[in-house]
């Protein structure tokens, strides 16, 4: 049996961080009261009409150029028609045949287009209730029902699940760059839907594909990928047919259930919405969304590599984590002595396991380190005015405490020992503490050195280098 | 033209519940219309655009500025009656 | 200080200018009036009430009540559209229309009935009731604006608001013996206008005379920042002065006017006197052709059903207006719906949704926006000729309560004069030309008379208008009983 080859394809529904939604003056709203941003427009009264928010479509600009799309030079909205309670006006006004941003590419996976519309509202399921009888019922929140959205569908150019989480990392990081969206997974800022197929590898025919809902972080997204590709394959394997219909992850135990269909009858019956205009970008405006492209996590992790010789891994790291990256940035306009490499190292290594331990998620602005106090770390260890162990100590007191780095070995005594006599004797006691050790590197055996070089260290609380302790270890005992 | 499988998909996707009776006369009635309408599928319009807005307007914006909203009282009010005892806008779960 | 029944008789200018004279006060005026609309026993209000107007000095149109199509949201205020579906529904705002009016200084002067969502030629559509057409009590008043111009020919309201999506205000302004104005499509803001097909509503006057309709043309025009379709007008319109049509070149469109299309013998016969005239006022007449105009209403019946479709989707028992109680989401849905809607909203529903469902778009949604282009491309060309097209508004007079309920489609073809320039979005103005006998006889009926320009070209229109009116002499309903009296 041939093998077989997963197809995926990514869909992503990106919230623009407006000030107001998209057709209406209401203001965003991020876990405040429910139905507290609500006005007859985005609750479709009768009579009101759309209104287009300028700032989406230049959020929506920037998207197209920083995806390398051509920007349509004509984009129309239609209405997309379908009854659900989210859904105040009974259609959704998106964009259908002339979206805004089409062909594109982003790394190694295609852009199929790009295009603008509106948010539902949140429906929550309130529970039995005594005027509903028997079923329960739901109640909407017309908050978020508005709220401007571009989705991003990508061509179906992923091959794996880690392909797939790496490259919807890559978008995020781009996205964020951009500052045109929260992109929080979890707050559903961000969403990412996945299409997954599979075929005979190296056929050119798409099997049936199924949709996958549901999976808020990254790493749920490898997971549901994973899980509903070994399930096409045990289907296949099996003799048994994919059916094409849409999946529900659950975070919880990773499993995959079909959703229910909103309709019972799929005909969403787009038509132009007759409400609004053709939105004709002018060379002003994809001038405009163009300058105000910053730097793109592709172009940054290529600079990275080249110009500041960073290694592979520690560059896509600070490329794509666009958290990170800033702070990397900030750091190295410290001017502090520090190469790049050395203040890379210790922002991608010490501070992020800093973070991690003390719970802040990913964002290094959240810890109480200020990005020059790093850089100037980073510079008394190359300098060799601290030792690298030292090191290690005042990036944990910066980033638990704040302060400055220089205070941090005032007052915790942390520079390193200059003075010969004192390092001598501290390499004295450590080799009178390790008798055995010493006995061992006498007679050839000088991996037993570490021993004592610890003990050296430990003495010293880390105030002498250790290559240097090593030396004259062995000039004694050699 | 239009038979009565036709007419029940179609009020269904209006949302629509049809008696036996306004089926039947819904029936008869829009294929008489539908008969006198399709007098224009006979007409040769190929490459001719399609009108969507009589008069041609490009880029119509507003300002990304908030605008104060009628009281949110005002808004939940105008719902029909939920059971009283929330500030928002119930109805049967989809679920259900 | 005059009767009541003095200020009663007088246009909407008049008015006016009797309240600037010192005549009589703002307030006068709507006490006036405001007992007036109490009187109606044509059905032709919804709600009864007056809002404003009676401040002296508020702005130019102080004193001057308006009569306003139910169709309009008006803050606080009740506002069905006509339909079960809205009742008891009050808006918290109001249309950009109705703001216009009171910011200058008018008054509201109720909410006038109508067709359900504006779809019907005869308001026998509303599901409040009916409205007679004064004139003769067993007739419609035409629709859907039916309410609007019973009041204003039936001595109820000076003027009143309407919408035209296929005739709404032409037809109804006809069949009443009053001035209905269409403006081009854009020129007032749809915004508070409870929408029925989008790219074809559009509000405006019925009046008394044409000058009352450049009167109320003028202060509710212009663009809108919260209608992303409205334009409004290049220059302000004036009140319209002009007594002759020297030169001026009107096209009679055979399309729409010749033998076959089923004009009555009366009708006609005061259509061919009004082209006379025409001619005796220094015009001249020629004939144009609009090749695909006969094609309108097949095209309207296509496209203002499913735009219809999609704007009556909002009216679900969620958020405002009916809800019928249900266990499950879908029959809450239905149930509203079917309850909620009457007959020919729910056919055109069905219409609607049928013509935009997979499979039929391209037969018949696309295919109806590309006649409509024609339609536009055909005025276009005519009016490389002439400077206005005419036609009769209605191929009939007012008929009999009752006549057409029965066959809807008879109903739509009432609208075959007066669709094309919905279509082509161009502004059309209805004025009563004379008195015609119903082809199964009885009293002689209002035959009204319309005028099409190109896009924008109200003043010119209004001008027009005015010196053929000026000409005609036509006596009102309300400047015969006053002379029966």
């Amino acid at each position: 049996m041939t093998a077989l080859e997963p197809v995926i394809g990514l869909e992503i529904h990106v919230q623009l961080a407006t000030e107001t939604k998209m057709f209406c003056g209401c203001r965003l709203s991020f876990g405040d009261e429910p139905n507290s941003h609500i006005c007859p427009v985005c609750l479709g009264h009768p009579g009101v009409l759309p209104n287009v928010n300028e700032q989406a479509i230049v959020y929506a600009l920037m998207i197209g150029e920083a995806l390398g799309c051509e920007i349509a030079e004509r984009s129309t909205f239609h209405r997309k028609n379908y009854f659900y309670p989210d859904l105040p006006k009974g259609y959704q006004i998106s964009q259908y045949d002339h979206p805004i941003a089409v062909d594109g590419r982003l790394g190694d996976v295609r852009v199929h287009r790009a295009h603008l519309e509106e948010d539902a509202a949140k429906l929550s399921h309130k529970g039995a209730s005594g005027r509903i009888h028997g079923s329960g019922a739901s109640v909407v929140d017309f908050n978020r029902g508005g709220t401007p959205l571009v989705e991003i569908v990508s061509e179906p150019d992923i091959r794996s699940a880690a392909q797939a989480r790496e490259w919807a990392q890559l978008l995020r990081a781009t996205l964020a760059s951009l500052g045109v969206s929260d992109c929080n997974m979890e707050e559903g800022s961000l969403r990412v839907d996945g299409n997954v197929s599979l075929r005979p590898a190296g056929s050119d025919e798409l099997g049936t594909k199924t949709e996958l809902k549901n999976m808020n972080s990254f790493r749920f997204l490898e997971r549901g990928i994973e899980a509903e590709i070994e399930r096409q394959r045990e289907l296949i394997e099996s003799g048994q047919e994919v059916e094409q219909e849409t999946l529900h992850f659950h975070p919880d135990d990773g499993s995959l259930t079909p959703m229910r269909s909103k309709e019972y009858a799929h005909d969403y019956r787009y038509f132009p919405e007759p409400d609004l205009v053709p939105v004709v970008p002018t060379a002003e405006m994809r001038e405009a969304a163009r300058a105000a492209l910053p730097e793109l996590p592709a172009a940054r992790k290529e600079r990275y590599l080249t110009e500041l010789d960073l290694p592979e891994a520690t560059a896509a790291s600070l490329a794509f984590q666009p958290e990170l990256g800033g702070f990397f940035e900030d750091a190295l306009a410290a001017n502090s002595d520090a190469t790049p490499r050395a203040i890379a190292n210790w922002v991608t290594g010490d501070l992020v396991a800093a973070l991690r331990e003390q719970d802040l998620g990913e964002d290094p602005y959240r810890s109480k380190a200020e990005p020059r106090e790093i850089a100037a770390l980073a510079a008394m260890v190359e300098g060799k005015q601290v030792s690298h162990s030292a090191g290690k100590q005042i990036l944990a007191k910066l980033a638990a405490e704040g302060g400055t780095a220089a205070g941090v070995v005032e007052s915790e005594g942390l520079a390193q020992i200059s003075d010969d006599s004192e390092i001598d004797a501290m390499i004295d006691a450590a080799i009178e503490s390790e008798p055995e050790a010493a006995d061992q590197v006498r007679s050839g055996n000088e991996k037993a050195i570490g021993r004592i070089v610890g003990a050296a260290m430990k003495n010293s609380q880390g105030r002498i280098d250790g290559g240097l302790a090593r030396e004259k270890i062995l000039e004694r005992l050699g | 033209m239009i038979d009565r499988e036709q007419v029940r998909h179609v009020a269904r996707l209006a949302r629509l519940s049809l008696s036996e009776d306004e089926e039947a006369r819904i029936t008869e009635q829009l294929s008489g219309i539908l008969e006198h309408v399709e007098k224009i599928s006979a007409l040769d319009l190929n490459g001719v655009e399609p009108t969507t807005h009589v008069i041609e307007l490009t880029n119509r914006f507003r300002p990304d500025v908030p605008v104060e909203a009628p009281p949110r009282e005002v808004l939940l009010e105008a719902a029909p009656e939920g059971d009283g005892d929330s500030a928002g806008f119930e109805v049967p779960s989809p679920q259900a | 200080m005059p009767a009541s029944e003095e200020i009663c008789r007088l246009s909407a200018t008049e008015l006016i200018a009797g309240i600037e004279a010192g005549s009589f006060s703002p307030a006068e005026s709507i006490e006036a009036w405001a007992g007036a609309m109490e009187s109606d026993d044509l059905n032709a209000f919804l709600w009864k009430g007056v809002e404003g107007g009676a401040e002296q000095g508020s702005g130019h149109l102080s004193g001057l009540p308006v009569a306003i199509k139910d169709i309009f949201c008006t803050s606080g205020i009740p506002t069905t559209a006509g339909s079960r579906i809205l009742e008891g529904y009050k808006p918290p705002y109001s249309a950009t229309a109705v703001e216009r009016l009171t910011e200058a200084g008018a008054g509201l002067l109720g909410k006038t009935n109508m067709d359900e969502f504006a779809m019907g030629s005869s308001n026998e559509n509303s599901a409040y009731g009916g409205v007679s057409n004064p004139w003769d009590r067993t007739r419609v008043p035409g629709g859907s604006s039916g309410g609007s111009a019973a009041a204003v020919a039936g001595g109820l309201a000076p003027c009143a608001l309407g919408t035209d999506t296929g005739g709404s205000i032409r037809q109804p302004a006809a069949l009443c013996g009053i001035v209905g104005l269409k403006p081009t499509y854009g020129a007032i803001s749809r915004f508070g206008m409870i929408a029925f097909a989008s790219s074809l509503d559009q509000c405006g006057p019925l009046t008394r005379t044409v000058a009352d309709a450049a009167l109320l043309l003028e202060v509710m025009q212009g663009q809108d920042q919260r209608d992303s379709t409205s334009v409004g007008l290049e220059a302000p319109i004036e009140l319209p002065s002009s007594t002759d049509l020297d030169g001026v070149r009107f096209g009679v469109p055979a399309e729409l006017v010749g033998g076959d299309v089923g004009i009555e013998v009366g009708v006609r016969e005061v259509f061919e006197q009004t082209l006379s005239r025409i001619e005796e006022l220094g015009g001249e007449v020629a004939e144009v052709t609009l090749p695909h105009a006969a094609h309108g209403i097949s095209a309207y019946y296509v496209l203002a059903p499913a735009e219809a479709s999609s704007n009556l989707a909002r009216y679900d028992g969620v958020r405002y207006g009916l809800r019928v109680e249900a266990d499950d989401l879908v029959s809450m849905y239905e149930r509203t719906r079917s309850e909620g809607f009457g007959p020919e909203v729910k056919r055109r529903i069905m219409l609607g949704t049928y013509a935009l469902s997979s499979g039929y778009y391209d037969a018949y949604y696309a295919q109806a926006q590309k006649v409509r282009t024609r339609i536009a491309e055909d005025f276009t060309a005519a009016f490389q000729g002439v400077d206005f097209v005419v036609t009769p508004t209605s191929p009939t007079v007012a008929f009999p309560l009752g006549a057409r309920t029965q066959d809807p489609l008879s109903m739509y073809l009432s609208d075959f004069c007066t669709v094309p320039m919905s279509l082509a979005g161009i502004p059309a103005i209805s004025i009563p030309a004379g008195l015609a006998a119903p082809p199964e006889g009885g009293p002689e009926l209002p035959v009204g008379f319309q005028i099409a320009a190109p896009a924008f070209g109200e003043q010119d229109l209004l001008e027009a208008a005015h010196a053929l009116e000026m000409s005609i002499g036509f006596q009102r309903l309300d400047q015969r009983e006053g002379e029966g009296a």
